[in-house]
């Protein structure tokens, strides 16, 4: 097949459950590509020169090269092309920005006018995963002798797991502490089932664990053991405790019955399975009529989920416009599908309440943009008199999440930004104290999962290298010589 | 996994349990609470750590059966494991010498109190304890509490043991004798612990009361535990459990934690129509 044939084609589009019908469960919405339809999307990549989907790739995955196996129909070929950069690619596929990342570079997507119609990386990337998964017992690593080190991990989300799963190649020990009683950090609290089924998360830590990784849950370090005594009971530590500190909106009835944070709904909807009430203990807010506060990924998925949960409407309410969403373009689109009402450039200035104390309503105002604030994006600005009560019986806060303050304020050897996020080398990961690292949400404030993996890689690395050379002064330049290799 | 080492029935509904879980018996300071999940399924409950033994490497917990968890909690035996015991959470409280302090508990709530008052008379304090409860059957660890009071006074509403009356006649009582208290503390059901600190705001002695919302993770992360404290919003798991009482809005409180009150009930129904044990209270009642 030549590129132009190749050019031709038009994107394979991944089946779906219908909207009417998903919204009545928690099921995956996309369910899959077959094997053929991965090889046909998979001869729609031109095999680039110079392929510009890997420099948008935060961990440089060798994009044209796994798509080839695919091609080919070699998927043992292709998930070990991908796993030598992405250790999650059940997950990332899944829930990576790829029309920011490595689709909007793609040379498909130039040539078509449409970064829409780029390579389907992400879903190619899903598929050889599920491929790899369905074979059973995934490949294991050769055994690597004994560095007799001992290393800890704090938080066991997507930066957390990396760390954990590298660190156990090189031979290391390797001890994580999470706070909650299952592993995964956001992918199991946060994200739904519907967009990341539980047990491909839970595949991975059983992964993790057959390596050899320990698990010690239910342990708030901080609090369960101080981190001190961590520190000084391991050769390292990485903190991975991610950005969980939910954003209210400081307006007035934000403490109304019916207000909760985006991570308190979705905590109650995922984690603790509030589906499945009364099979499963705990219990969830139902409104009839839903607003969600936020235009993020957590904001779609919250309206969404208030959906499942049995909601007649489910609203977003978000101050700025629709282009201006930093939510993933297939979540805004999923959304749409099943129905969530957005209501945009409006923003709640006071919640009013019933008798009872429960949420009756929340008064809006109106918005229009003006000029780019120092994010680029142009800034809202309320206009004036256009006050209006919107009816609801729930509302939920999706603003954002700030970095997890626990282990930073009972360990003040540890530098913090002012916005409470710990500081690092952005080479190595090393914060201020000597065998401690971080990466991840902690220290970019909510980001995403590839970010964080790609600090946990690039973490790991320096920590195999502190480890094994014992240096700490000037790791980063040591890690020069390997950074070319990973990134 | 968390073993339960021992378990004794307190009373009607009400189980003394200790659990191993060494690393939180050592780090545990008084005040600080654990959340307990005790099945897969399971919800996270708040509970406050009665008393620990570190030597043993355990935690006493002190549960009022009232729900369907703590239902479930009752029908477990010596030697059975939970899933879930985190902590110790929440900041400590405050012990320090400040001279008369005032111990008031309700019900249950004498169960947190014990190791605060405990702190409070090794550090120095001189301790009265009021105890009440509705009936002399729900009064617990009196004879504790008394090893940790200078003086110690007991009440139940229907004066089957004690003096018959609310917790609050007797504060108010004893200080027309001319007592004089530095510090209050006051640990049980939100309604008395509101009226307490009605009372000792009129009778300017500072109050310090331990909040119970309903908690989720407990570490600060989702906010359920919102508790309004002057014109501020605490996270009563991070911020608390103990708040200054003439600051707390109780109302809002107790209109929280009734959130669920129907799903709650649908719980323990779903729950009595699968393991065919019921409350003593609903027994008892004869309410079935
Ligand atoms: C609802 C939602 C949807 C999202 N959707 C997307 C998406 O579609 N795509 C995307 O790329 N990103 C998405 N994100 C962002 C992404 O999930 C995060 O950027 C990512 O999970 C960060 O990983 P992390 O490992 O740094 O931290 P986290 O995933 O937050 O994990 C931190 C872990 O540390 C634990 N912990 C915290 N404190 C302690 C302590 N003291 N002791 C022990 N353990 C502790 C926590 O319990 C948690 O398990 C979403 C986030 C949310 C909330
Ligand atoms: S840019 Fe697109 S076409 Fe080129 S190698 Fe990458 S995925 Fe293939
Ligand atoms: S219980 Fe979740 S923040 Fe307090």
């Amino acid at each position: 097949m030549n590129a132009k044939d190749r050019l031709k084609i038009p994107p394979v589009k991944m089946p779906e459950q219908d909207p009417a019908e998903r919204i009545k469960n928690v099921d995956e919405v996309p369910i899959g590509y077959t094997s053929e339809m991965a090889m046909l999307e998979a001869s729609r990549c031109l095999q680039c020169k110079t392929p510009f989907c890997i420099e948008g790739c935060p961990v440089g995955i060798d994009i044209p090269a796994f798509i080839k196996f695919i091609e080919v129909g070699d998927f043992k070929g292709a998930i070990r092309k991908m796993k030598e950069k992405n250790l999650l690619p059940s997950i990332c596929g899944r829930v990576c920005p790829q029309e920011e990342q490595c689709q909007l570079f793609c040379t498909i997507g130039k040539a078509r006018k449409n970064p829409g119609e780029s390579v389907m990386i992400g879903k190619l990337e899903r598929f050889i995963a599920d491929w790899e998964r369905e074979q059973g017992e995934p490949e294991k690593p050769p055994a690597v002798k004994p560095s007799g080190k001992r290393v800890a991990i704090i938080g066991a989300g997507p930066a957390g797991l990396t760390v954990a799963g590298d660190l156990i190649r090189f031979g290391h020990e390797v001890i994580v502490f999470e706070a909650l009683h299952k592993a995964g950090g956001v992918l199991v609290y946060g994200i739904p089932e519907f967009r990341l089924p539980k047990k491909i998360v839970q595949n991975e830590v059983d992964y993790l664990e057959n390596l050899g990784v320990k698990f010690q849950y239910n342990y708030v370090i901080g609090k369960t053991i101080p981190v001190r005594e961590v520190v000084s009971e391991f050769d390292a530590v990485f903190i991975g405790t991610g950005a969980g500190l939910p954003r209210f909106m400081r307006v007035d009835g934000e403490n109304l019955l019916g207000v909760l944070s985006a991570n308190e709904y979705l905590t109650r909807a995922n984690l603790m399975k509030a589906y499945d009430f009364p099979r499963a203990d705990t219990p969830i807010v139902k409104g009839r009529k839903v607003i969600t506060v936020g235009g993020g990924n957590v904001a779609m998925d919250c309206a969404r989920t208030a959906l499942r949960m049995g909601a007649e409407r489910s609203l977003i309410v978000y101050r700025r416009a629709e282009e201006q969403m930093p939510a993933r373009l297939e979540e805004i689109h999923h959304a749409k599908e099943e129905g969530v009402e957005f209501h945009l450039l409006q923003n709640p200035v006071r919640l009013v309440g019933d008798e009872r104390g429960w949420i009756s309503g929340a008064e809006l105002i109106k918005m229009e943009l003006g000029e780019p604030d120092s994010s680029g994006r142009r800034r809202p600005v309320p206009i004036e008199g256009s006050e209006f009560i919107e009816d609801t019986d729930a509302l939920i806060v999706a603003i954002g999440n700030s970095p997890n303050p626990l282990v930073p304020a009972s360990f003040p050897e540890l530098e913090v930004t002012r916005w409470g996020g710990i500081v690092v080398n952005e080479i190595t990961g090393q914060t201020s104290v000597q065998g401690v690292f971080a990466g991840g949400d902690i220290v970019l404030g909510a980001a995403t999962v590839i970010l964080a993996m790609g600090h946990g890689r690039r973490a790991a690395r320096a920590m195999n290298l502190y480890l094994s050379s014992g240096r700490w002064v000037d790791l980063d330049r040591a890690m020069d010589l390997c950074m070319a290799e990973v990134r | 996994m968390y073993q339960i080492l021992h378990k004794e029935k307190l009373g009607p509904d009400i189980y003394m349990y200790r659990f191993r879980a060494p690393d939180v018996a050592r780090n545990r300071k008084p005040g600080q609470f654990v959340i307990v999940r005790i099945a897969e399924n399971g919800e996270r409950i708040p509970i406050t750590i009665t008393d620990v033994d570190t030597d043993e490497g355990s935690i006493t917990l002190i549960v009022q059966a009232v729900g369907k968890t703590t239902l479930q909690m009752a029908q477990m035996k010596e030697g059975d494991f939970i899933p879930t015991i985190t902590g110790p959470l929440g900041e400590p409280t405050r012990i320090e010498k400040v001279g008369r302090v005032l111990c008031v508990g309700g019900g249950i709530g004498i169960a947190p109190l014990f190791p605060v008052a405990e702190g409070m008379k090794d550090i120095g304090n001189h301790v009265t304890s009021i105890l009440g409860a509705r009936s002399s059957n729900l009064l617990i660890l009196i004879e504790r509490m008394r090893e940790v009071s200078h003086e110690l006074i007991v009440t139940t509403d229907d004066g089957t043991e004690g003096e018959k009356g609310l917790v609050t006649d007797v504060i108010r009582e004893l200080v027309g004798k001319g007592k004089v208290y530095d510090l209050c503390i006051a640990m049980g059901p939100p309604i008395m612990m509101k009226f307490v600190c009605v009372l000792t705001k009129e009778l300017n002695i500072p109050t310090i009361v331990s909040l119970n919302p309903i908690m989720v993770d407990g570490t600060g992360m989702c906010g359920c535990c919102r508790v309004t404290v002057g014109d501020e919003i605490k996270f009563a798991c991070v911020d608390g459990p103990e708040f200054d009482g003439h600051k707390v809005d109780f109302d809002e409180l107790m209109a929280r934690l009734a959130i669920y009150k129907a799903e709650e009930k649908e719980a323990l129904e779903y729950y009595y129509s699968k393991a065919g044990c019921r409350l003593d209270s609903t027994l008892e009642g004869g309410s079935r």
